[in-house]
């Protein structure tokens, strides 16, 4: 193996991939973008929506309850919510946004607490409606303090005291760290962005100077030299190779400065939504994850990011034309995407035979290790299982390239 | 100097079958000579010159090229080698400078050497007014002069041209032809292959009829003539083709 000539065609492939705008969008700006626009822009929307949702008083309805003048009044005095007149399309209303919740209230509802009776109060919402939501739960949270004055006052009419009714109280405490829990929320979007970034860093210089040169011509030109076809197809990979670990880098760079920006920007605002969705989260005002699993995960994508520079390269010379490996490269983009969409799953959970199964692997193993979780057997397993695939992947590129079939295939 | 002896290659299509392509192909080019391959599209051409160039391995017979084989020895053999082809293109995103420094340090030749060399091609062929422009904004003119000062960056004994003016206005087809004769006169042994009976007229000092594959006919253009009694090119390929069709 001629180490000169690979370095020469690695140095001539990479100047010429830094020339060409498709590969520069691919290798720096979308990696560099994709990554705050996903974080920030998601939290900009929300710590909108949110700012929104708590700026608005949301309109409810009462329905029924005329004989109940004490609730009916506690109601209406309510700061959290605004009472409207009953209408008997209130079911349209709610779900025309106009109206956010509404009430029932039984017949005799303030007699019936006065006689201590059981009865029902009914809560009318739009599920999966975030104002809704909101509105419903301020009216659930009125009546659950309405329910427990009612208890502590029927208590003291007795003489008995509160614990009678509440022997004890329930707390929850956090044990997880907060990188744990981050690593939880957000951890698998961080592999199955970084595996998808660096399948579309390799795409396109791979598709460029294989087909795209065969049918540019300047691939026979470069087979005239005497260069060696091995040593051409591994000069040609390493530049892919260095574009979708630049893609991964930049990826990275850029997920490290957007995080704590994240915390920053929106720390205020999201955090109540958050402690209504997760407890556990609301004490860490943006996800956090651990700094050294986020770098350890973007060294386990290494492995992938030399297989798929491999396979595409091998893939993408077959082809007579740049528009040909398009045509068989995109598809799959699904391909890779399904394990790591597969590892963002709730409760799927690295075994020794998901171990090998390459990209899910990484996927599953990158969501432990941005929650500070290193498991040393997978870490081993994984890592070497790659190497394998990645190494075979090479020896294929090199195989195609030496084949006079697929090299002239017109 | 090029030794062709028996060189045959067949491809395996998978709706045709083995297709012969080139069968028992064998000449002789001496140093300081042009020898013409003449024939029509799909006789044989491209591929007989790759063969010799190493981009294919024959399926059958050899080749040397100065005194290397080409299954032996393909790198060397691609060393001694200058290939200009309609199908070798440069490229678009370098300049000219870059485009002769590449091939030059794939030659194994060293920097100071590659500028030397750069420096004189662009003297000869008149390169200097574009030589740091990139390729994709070149004339037709200024691609086929930074081919050719490509071709020769290594100095190579042995020129191989495959049908190099196809597709070239008469200016551009001038300069090649001009640096095809330049070559012969510099020693070079020089194929030239191609379909236009003018060309092999003007500048060959053997033709050989390639048709079906198989060599029919070789010989000076005073040979030609003589064996097959007409004075025109086109007659006497005319006549090559169809006297094997009638054998």
């Amino acid at each position: 193996m001629n180490v000169h000539q690979i370095v020469t065609v690695y140095l001539k492939e990479l100047r010429d991939a830094l020339r060409d705008r498709r590969t520069l969008i691919s290798m720096f700006v979308v990696p560099t973008l994709v990554i705050p626009l996903i974080i920030l822009g998601f939290g900009l929307v929300t710590a909108k929506i949110v700012r929104k949702a708590r700026a608005e008083t949301p309109a409810v309805m009462v329905l029924g309850g005329k004989d109940s003048p004490q609730v009916q009044a506690a109601l209406a005095a309510h700061p959290r919510f605004r009472v409207v007149p009953a209408r008997e399309d209130f079911r349209t209303a709610i779900s025309n946004k106009t109206l956010r919740a509404a009430v029932e209230l039984p017949d005799d509802f303030d007699a019936a607490l006065a006689e201590s009776r059981a009865t029902t109060v009914r809560l009318y919402t739009y599920d999966g409606e975030f104002k809704s939501g909101f509105a419903t739960s301020e009216l659930d949270r009125f009546f659950r303090d309405y329910r427990e004055r009612t208890i502590q006052t029927r208590l003291a009419e007795r003489g008995l005291p509160p614990a009678l009714v509440k022997p004890f109280d329930i707390t929850r405490q956090n044990v997880a760290p907060p990188e744990k829990v981050g690593g939880n929320l957000i951890g698998g979007i961080i592999p199955y962005l970084v595996i998808l970034l660096c399948f579309t860093g390799a795409m396109y210089p791979a598709m460029d100077i294989t087909a795209g040169e065969k049918e540019r011509g300047t691939l026979e030109t470069l087979l005239c030299s005497p260069v060696g076809r091995t040593e051409i197809v591994l000069g040609k990979f390493l530049v892919v190779l260095t574009s979708a670990l630049s893609t991964v880098v930049f990826a990275g760079i850029s997920a490290l400065v957007t995080f704590p920006l994240g915390a920053w920007l929106f720390a205020p605002e999201v955090a109540p939504v958050r402690a209504a969705a997760a407890a556990a989260a609301a004490r860490t005002p943006m996800p956090q994850i651990d700094p050294l699993g986020f770098l350890a995960s973007l060294a386990m994508v290494v492995p992938i990011a030399v297989l798929f520079s491999a396979g595409l390269l091998a893939l993408s010379l077959f082809a007579k034309s740049y528009k040909e490996a398009q045509s068989y490269v995109s598809p799959l983009i699904v391909v890779i995407i399904l394990p790591a969409l597969a590892a963002m799953l709730p409760g799927v959970e690295l075994t020794f035979s998901l171990s090998l199964i390459p990209i899910l692997n990484v996927s599953l193993v990158c969501k432990e290790l941005v929650s500070g979780v290193f498991n040393w057997a997978h870490l081993v397993l994984i890592f070497g299982s790659s190497c394998v695939y990645a190494g075979i992947a090479i020896l294929l590129a090199v195989r195609m390239f030496n084949r006079e079939s697929v090299l002239f295939r017109t | 100097m090029i030794v062709a002896q028996a060189l045959t290659k067949t491809f395996q299509d998978k709706k045709r079958g083995e297709i012969l392509a080139v069968q028992d192909v064998s000449f002789t080019c001496q140093p300081g000579q042009i020898y013409g391959l003449l024939g029509a599209n799909g006789a044989g051409k491209t591929t007989t010159l790759r063969m010799l160039a190493t981009l294919f391995k024959p399926t059958r017979g050899t080749a040397t090229v100065a005194g290397l084989s080409v299954t032996e020895r393909p790198a060397e053999v691609r060393a001694q080698v200058g290939f200009l082809a309609a199908s070798t293109a440069l490229y678009a995103r370098l300049t000219a400078r870059e485009t002769l420094a590449y091939f030059g340090r794939l030659n194994g030749l060293p920097p100071g050497e590659i500028a030397a060399r750069t420096q004189r091609l662009a003297d000869d062929l008149e390169m200097h007014e574009f030589l740091d422009r990139r390729v994709d904004k070149f004339s037709t003119g200024m691609k086929q002069k930074t081919s050719i000062a490509r071709t020769l960056i290594h100095d190579p004994a042995v020129i191989i041209f495959d049908e190099p003016t196809l597709g070239l206005d008469v200016m551009a087809a001038r300069t090649i032809l001009r640096f095809v004769r330049d070559c012969r006169a510099r020693g070079k042994t020089v194929i030239y292959s191609t379909h236009i009976m003018s060309e092999v007229e003007k500048l060959c000092d053997t033709i050989g009829i390639i048709h079906g594959g198989r060599l029919l006919a070789e010989g000076t253009l005073a040979d030609l003539r003589a064996r097959f009694g007409e004075t025109d090119m086109e007659e006497i390929f005319i006549k090559a083709i169809g006297a094997t069709g009638a054998a």
